[in-house]
């Protein structure tokens, strides 16, 4: 075994346990917290048994598994940056109309600070 | 009745300036004499607010920052809703000239517009930095054409007179400084009938440079591509 193997293994082991207490916490929902306990799961096998991949990688023709590995988390994280602008995008306007609604209501009142 | 809007952010050392000249003004004109200005305050941490309100305008208060088009779109739906007739945006940083307003409600009455938009290019009044008339602007009308499909001889000049048509049909939802571009596009779509009017812009500062007009551009194409 590879120190990075040990290395990776520990941060997703601790990944996990963060989202264990996240949702005890109360802070993140059964499903939300059921997905992340399997992707972390999930990517604490693929790094005790980095050949499992392999056979994936090599049915949708890619040489090695590491390879899939890094591919699909790439576009993984540039969707969901994408997804993340979309809603901070909408936040920005849902903030605006709050500040506006606001502005509107309080234009009578006196504007001392 | 005719509504003066100006966004203002941080502008302590020139709203008041800007505010006295409406009232220092001799218009000829009945109803510019009756006009009201209505400053929108976006969330400043300076004076502005009590200089404005003691000037004797109405101030409208953005809680926090959302930037010049949000603040303009805030005094539009204030002036709709308080019956305007006519809506003026001005700019509060003192680059404007009141003049200006009298003789653009001409242009507006005379040419039968339901917009008149100012424009540095039509008279030689403006005395602009070389490289914002010779490099940057042509740049950004250039772009804005792209854009927005119209011709104009100005872009991102901040004065603007508005019918109440145009005030209901115009709705400003790029919050930051690409809701100039927005506008001149919103013009477009409605078929308003416009005009461009010749205003005087006076430098004290460089205003918005080439990263202004980046940060522009990504906010119009983010607003392309993520609806």
């Amino acid at each position: 075994m590879f120190v990075i193997q040990i290395i990776l293994f520990i941060f997703f082991l601790f990944a996990f346990v963060k989202v264990v207490g996240r949702f005890k916490a109360g802070e993140i929902g059964k499903m939300t917290a059921l997905g992340w306990c399997l992707f972390w799961v999930a990517a604490m096998l693929v790094v005790i048994l980095p050949n499992s991949t392999a056979q994936v990688a090599k049915l949708v023709g890619i040489g090695r598994g590491a390879d899939l590995v890094v591919y699909l988390a790439l576009a993984a994280l540039f969707f969901i940056m994408f997804r993340m602008m979309v809603k901070i995008e909408r936040f920005g306007k849902e903030i605006t109309a709050l500040t506006r609604k606001i502005s509107l209501q309080e234009k009578d009142k006196p504007t001392a600070k | 009745m005719i509504f003066v809007i100006v966004p203002a952010y941080n502008e302590e050392k020139s709203i008041g300036r800007v505010l006295g000249g409406f009232f220092e003004t001799q218009f000829k004109d009945e109803s510019l004499k009756n006009m009201k200005v209505v400053v929108v305050d976006d969330g400043s941490i300076d004076n502005t607010v009590q200089i404005a309100s003691q000037a004797g305008a109405t101030v409208l208060r953005h809680e926090i920052n959302r930037g010049q088009g949000a603040a303009l779109q805030t005094g539009n739906e204030y002036a709709l809703e308080q019956g305007a007739s006519i809506v003026v945006h001005f700019d509060a940083d003192g680059q404007f000239n009141p003049v200006d307003i009298e003789s653009g409600l001409m242009t507006m009455k005379n040419k039968g517009v339901d917009v008149v938009l100012g424009s540095r290019f039509l008279d030689n009044r403006s005395k602009m930095p070389w490289s914002k008339k010779y490099l940057l602007l042509p740049i950004s009308r250039f772009v804005n054409r792209l854009l927005t499909g119209l011709k104009l001889t100005d872009a991102h000049n901040g004065f603007r007179i508005l019918s109440r048509k145009a005030l209901q049909k115009i709705n400003i939802s790029q919050d930051r400084m690409a809701h100039n571009s927005e506008i001149v596009k919103q013009i477009k779509q409605h078929n308003l009938l416009f005009a461009e009017h010749p205003v005087e812009v006076v430098y004290a500062e460089y205003g918005q440079g080439v990263g202004g007009g980046l940060k522009i551009l990504q906010d119009l194409l983010a607003a392309k591509f993520l609806r």
